[in-house]
């Protein structure tokens, strides 16, 4: 997995709440048993007007030439709620999205961008708003610099938002981990847990499959 | 010291603290299904892994299958066919359980876990889909994944996780006549919000959810995620260990006896302390019934739609705005005077025998509307027989109703069978969103009395008016 240790980049407003996985991705573009060729399918109905064509739509602000190298989405509340879809976080990512800001994600979203090295960042929705406001109202602050070691946000102005994440989470980011691998070098100890485990629980080991 | 239920089965399942406020949760079951469970399955065989215990995972066709009589392979979803025999392909050489296409026991997965007894009391199950939180109904922690956590779980049996916080929502007093658990979990993400939830691992309890039966719990655990929640459950009782009793993978003989004494200490103590409470009159809840594009967009049935001034957060007025105009509604307007296109029955919330039991019960001896396109798709297979035992089937033919293979179906939009563009559905289902059942299909969602009734009428109906011996 690709580190997330600092990023600067384009960042575009998306600020209607509660967007859901399957506006991120469609299911009719989660095409084939793969994590790839998501990308082109992101937003795709919001995205295209004709979406077999692949027409962009040029209303959607990710169609707008000032923001057509985003790689920062500001969104609005409840961003990736809704389908578990993994897809979502792989199509933003191979679209080439690194961060989003949103007042509050999806849960399962969320845990979807730590595991694929994209950060989601949590801020209030008025800093959010500031924010989108700023940009739109000049061209040329269109950019913003997320620090991940010291958990911050910086505007072209030179402003600064910290943000909290879990620990967890940030050291997993920063460190770009294979998780699993991780986890597996506590063999030892989730050996013990599960043989006492399977002595106080026998009947959830059944040998019987029916 | 006093738990509360989630806490309990959260401290059983405790490999480790992780040192970074992350612990290492020991995940008893693993549920996948075809459309986000066969690319973990492959992903992890890629990456040389194993499946750490396959007799605890268990796979399911439900999601990309067709549900026309005499399926097979073959889908009217784009390369659907390829997920299906992938999936099969990896199950195999994983050596996990799988509920084939053809097999008794196929259905969605959140309605077959429990029907088989997979699903059962303190255990911790996880799935790849976010509906997952159905099956907290039987008092266990059952959360949707994402498919590399899933691939972990497998992997490892265990996942990493940061502990939600606790919330009670508690229905106390009696539902009223013709309210079902589904008009409960509309009621409360109207009232609350569809992140009211948010962070938190909600327990539904009060004296409204302990007299509902196990599957209408179901209903109401199902929709949990709509409310943003971690999951939701209800502590298990009488009604959770008869429902259990005697399923394939329920425990039997002293197994039975041992896993009854444990089951029985599975409540939230007294003393517990809860993050948040809400507590809902349920004599006050009407059948409910959503106007916009978010659960949290729902009124009573007798209701009309929301005024824009009536929301006085910018965020959800603009997002009223646009829920209203892409359901090409307008504010003022008469829920009950709303005309119908489709009525669909189906979904792991409410494609359970009691939810057709309902949607029958009204239908025998009427007619769907003449312009109504009307489908029920049982939640597995088993219902289905259950259902063509008890001669549901035939009612629901006679009513004009399709009858199918069990299954997703058109709950969601995959590319393939969908509703058409500009259409309104009710639904059984639980989501709303744009698009969900069709590129610009408008839906509504209900309780299967509701769109049993609004079938018949072809617009929206208040079901109470075709119950009982009005
Ligand atoms: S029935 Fe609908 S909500 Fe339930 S698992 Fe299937 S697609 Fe998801």
């Amino acid at each position: 997995m690709q580190p997330f240790i600092s990023h600067t980049g384009v960042a575009a407003p998306l600020l209607r709440i509660n967007i859901d996985t399957d506006a991120i991705i469609p299911s009719r573009e989660m095409k084939g048993v793969s994590k790839k060729g998501l990308g082109q399918g992101l937003f795709a109905v919001w995205r295209y007007n004709d979406i077999d064509a692949r027409t962009p739509n040029p209303e959607f602000v990710l169609n707008q030439p000032d923001y057509t190298n985003t790689t920062i989405l500001l969104a609005g509340d409840n961003f990736g709620c809704g389908s578990s879809r993994e897809h979502a976080v792989w199509a933003l990512a191979e679209y080439g999205i690194r961060a989003i800001i949103a007042p509050g994600f999806g849960s399962i979203f969320y845990q979807n961008c730590i595991r694929n090295g994209i950060l989601p960042v949590t801020l209030a929705n008025e800093t959010v708003l500031d924010m989108a406001e700023l940009m739109q109202s000049d061209p040329q602050s269109k950019q913003l610099t997320l620090d991940l070691e010291r958990k911050l946000v910086i505007d072209c102005a030179g402003k600064q938002y910290s943000f909290e994440i879990a620990d967890s989470h940030r050291e997993m980011l920063l460190r770009g981990l294979d998780v699993i691998g991780l986890t597996l070098q506590l063999d030892d100890r989730l050996k013990a847990f599960e043989e006492s485990y399977q002595q106080q629980f026998p009947w959830l080991y059944p040998n019987t499959n029916s | 010291m006093s738990k509360t239920l989630f806490e309990k089965i959260w401290d059983n399942h405790l490999v480790t603290e992780l040192g970074d406020g992350a612990s290492l949760i020991y995940i008893d079951r693993v549920f996948l299904h075809e459309r986000t469970g066969s690319i973990a399955l492959q992903s992890l065989s890629e990456a040389d892994r194993e499946v750490r215990h396959p007799t605890q995972v268990f796979c399911t066709m439900d999601h990309i299958v067709d549900t026309f009589p005499g399926r097979g392979d073959a889908t009217v979803m784009p390369s659907g066919t390829a997920f299906i025999q992938s999936t099969r392909h990896e199950a195999q050489a994983a050596g996990i359980t799988l509920f084939d296409i053809g097999d008794p026991r196929q259905g969605i997965a959140h309605v077959i876990s429990p029907e088989q007894g997979i699903v059962q009391p303190g255990l911790t199950l996880v799935c790849p889909d976010s509906h997952t939180c159905t099956q907290g109904a039987m008092g266990a922690a059952a959360w949707g994944i994402g498919s590399s956590e899933a691939e972990h779980a497998m992997a490892t049996q265990t996942l990493r996780i940061n502990k939600p916080a606790n919330m009670r929502v508690r229905f106390e007093g009696e539902l009223g006549f013709g309210v079902t658990a589904k008009d409960m979990i509309l009621h409360l993400i109207g009232r609350y919000g569809a992140k009211g939830g948010a962070g938190y691992a909600v327990e539904f309890a009060g004296s409204a959810v302990t007299s509902l039966s196990m599957e209408a719990r179901m209903t109401l655990c199902n929709m949990a995620v709509e409310f943003a929640a971690f999951t939701g459950l209800v502590a298990p009782d009488d009604t959770t260990f008869t429902y259990l009793a005697g399923r394939p993978y329920a425990p039997v003989g002293e197994d039975w006896d041992q896993a009854l004494r444990f089951w029985q200490t599975l409540y939230s103590d007294d003393e517990a302390i809860f993050d948040r409470e809400i507590v809902i009159d349920a004599s006050t809840i009407a059948p409910s019934v959503t106007w916009g594009t978010s659960p949290q967009h729902t009124c009573a049935i007798t209701d009309t739609i929301p005024s824009l001034a009536s929301f006085i957060d910018e965020n959800d007025r603009t997002a009223a705005e646009r829920a209203l105009n892409y359901q090409g509604l307008e504010p003022g307007t008469v829920m009950s005077e709303l005309q119908i296109d489709n009525a669909f029955i189906g979904s792991c919330t409410n494609a359970r025998i009691e939810d057709l039991r309902m949607a029958a019960t009204i239908l025998k001896g009427h007619h769907v509307a003449s312009h109504v396109k009307a489908i029920c798709v049982p939640g597995s297979q088993q219902v289905k027989a259950q259902a063509e035992q008890e001669g549901l089937h035939q009612i629901f033919l006679d009513a004009g109703f399709e009858w199918r293979e069990s299954g997703c179906s058109m709950c969601f939009f995959a590319g393939g069978e969908h509703f058409g563009a500009g259409e309104r559905v009710l639904s059984t289902s639980n989501r709303n969103f744009e698009s969900r059942q069709g590129p610009g299909t408008r839906t509504h969602l209900a309780s299967p009395a509701t769109v049993a009734a609004s079938a018949i009428r072809g617009h929206i109906t208040d079901p109470r008016t075709l119950m009982g011996n009005n």
